[in-house]
């Protein structure tokens, strides 16, 4: 999750290789980190839709990682809103965009279709990063370059 | 929490196996032979089940259809009843007076105690009604994808034991672990690598 933000922050092209209808792929109103020293757990929340990103920050470079981050998925005229926990990969408190009205009973369908097509939007882009991820990981191309990006990143 | 709040939750799974065909009716059979049953005027303190999506107390599975589209979609609803335990406390000291009273005794035996009690959750159970709570699912039967949606880990887990006895496949709950084992396009020797690596740390 902590190359996630690194790609957020730093190659928001990289995301139209997942899904081309992609405009932007943000951090939300909600990051937590968590930092394991000598047997004992840290976390760090950082919440709030105004609130500044700099102490995720500062905890990274103190040796934390993302366990936990809200995202804005942005395509041309719709948004996403949602969170995602590295243990699980459950998708919690998930925001789709507007659907039409349910105003008769034969509505449920096509409304539930609609319902469908955009949770899949949302699910396809997260596993999409994660198995782009796994090839990444298991490439020589992580710690010959994306390592030494992102400890740049985290330590500039 | 439904598929059409505001807000939602969901777990992937992959479901393991086939059914036999034909498969809507295997489904069907499968989910009137576990639909819920009502407890409100039983002694049963919990029901487990599955409702149709669109009405959820409702289990005529006939009448409301549960294939959309390309979708299985279906409920799973969970009647809870939970008497707190300070009014138990109350009738089960009460009917140990009774008791006593009666039979002009000063102690009753463990087993008469708890005789009692079980008396006394009975009749409890008998008057205050279940509290439901409807899980919705989505199975894309085939992709082999199912989305549950809820994170709880209760209802995940009746969803998993209920989902098996049902139709008699077995439902993987997706995470990193099993993503990278099981639906990832990674190669087998990727696969292996990825395996034996450890967490990279990013500020050494």
């Amino acid at each position: 999750m902590t190359w996630l933000w690194f790609s957020t922050d730093t190659n928001q092209d990289y995301f139209k290789t997942i899904d081309e209808t992609i405009t932007t792929l943000d951090i939300g109103n909600r990051i937590v980190l968590e930092n394991n020293v000598n047997d004992t757990s840290e976390i760090i929340t950082i919440k709030g839709d105004d609130a500044g990103l700099e102490e995720g920050l500062l905890s990274l470079r103190k040796g934390a990682v993302v366990v936990e981050m809200n995202l804005i998925y942005k395509t041309e005229n719709q948004e996403w809103k949602f969170s995602i926990k590295g243990e699980s990969l459950s998708f919690s408190s998930l925001k789709v965009p507007e659907t039409g009205p349910m105003e008769t009973k034969d509505d449920v369908e096509g409304l539930l279709l609609e319902k469908a097509y955009l949770f899949e939007k949302a699910i396809h882009l997260i596993n999409g990063l994660f198995n782009a991820f796994l090839k990444l990981r298991a490439s020589v191309e992580w710690d010959q370059t994306v390592v030494p990006a992102i400890r740049k990143w985290v330590l500039p | 929490m439904g598929i059409f709040s505001s807000s939602v939750s969901i777990t992937q799974y992959f479901v393991e196996g086939k059914l036999d065909e034909p498969i809507i009716e295997t489904i069907s059979k499968g989910l009137k032979k576990q639909s819920i049953e009502e407890i409100d005027n039983e002694s049963s303190d919990k029901a487990i089940g599955w409702t149709c999506f669109n009405d959820p107390f409702n289990t005529d599975f006939d009448k409301n259809p549960f294939l959309i589209g390309t979708h299985l979609v279906f409920s799973m609803r969970i009647d809870k009843k939970s008497i707190p335990a300070k009014i138990v406390q109350k009738h089960y000291t009460l009917e140990m007076k009774k008791r006593l009273e009666s039979s002009g005794r000063e102690f009753l035996s463990k087993t008469e105690k708890k005789e009692i009690k079980d008396h006394v959750l009975h009749l409890l159970n008998l008057r205050i009604p279940a509290t439901p709570n409807i899980y919705d699912l989505i199975w894309n039967y085939e992709e082999g994808r199912l989305w549950f949606f809820s994170n709880l880990k209760g209802a995940n887990e009746e969803l998993e034991t209920l989902f098996t006895r049902s139709f008699k496949l077995k439902l993987i709950r997706l995470f990193p672990y099993s993503m990278a084992t099981l639906t990832s396009p990674l190669s087998d020797m990727e696969k292996d690598t990825i395996a034996q690596l450890s967490q990279t740390r990013f500020t050494e």
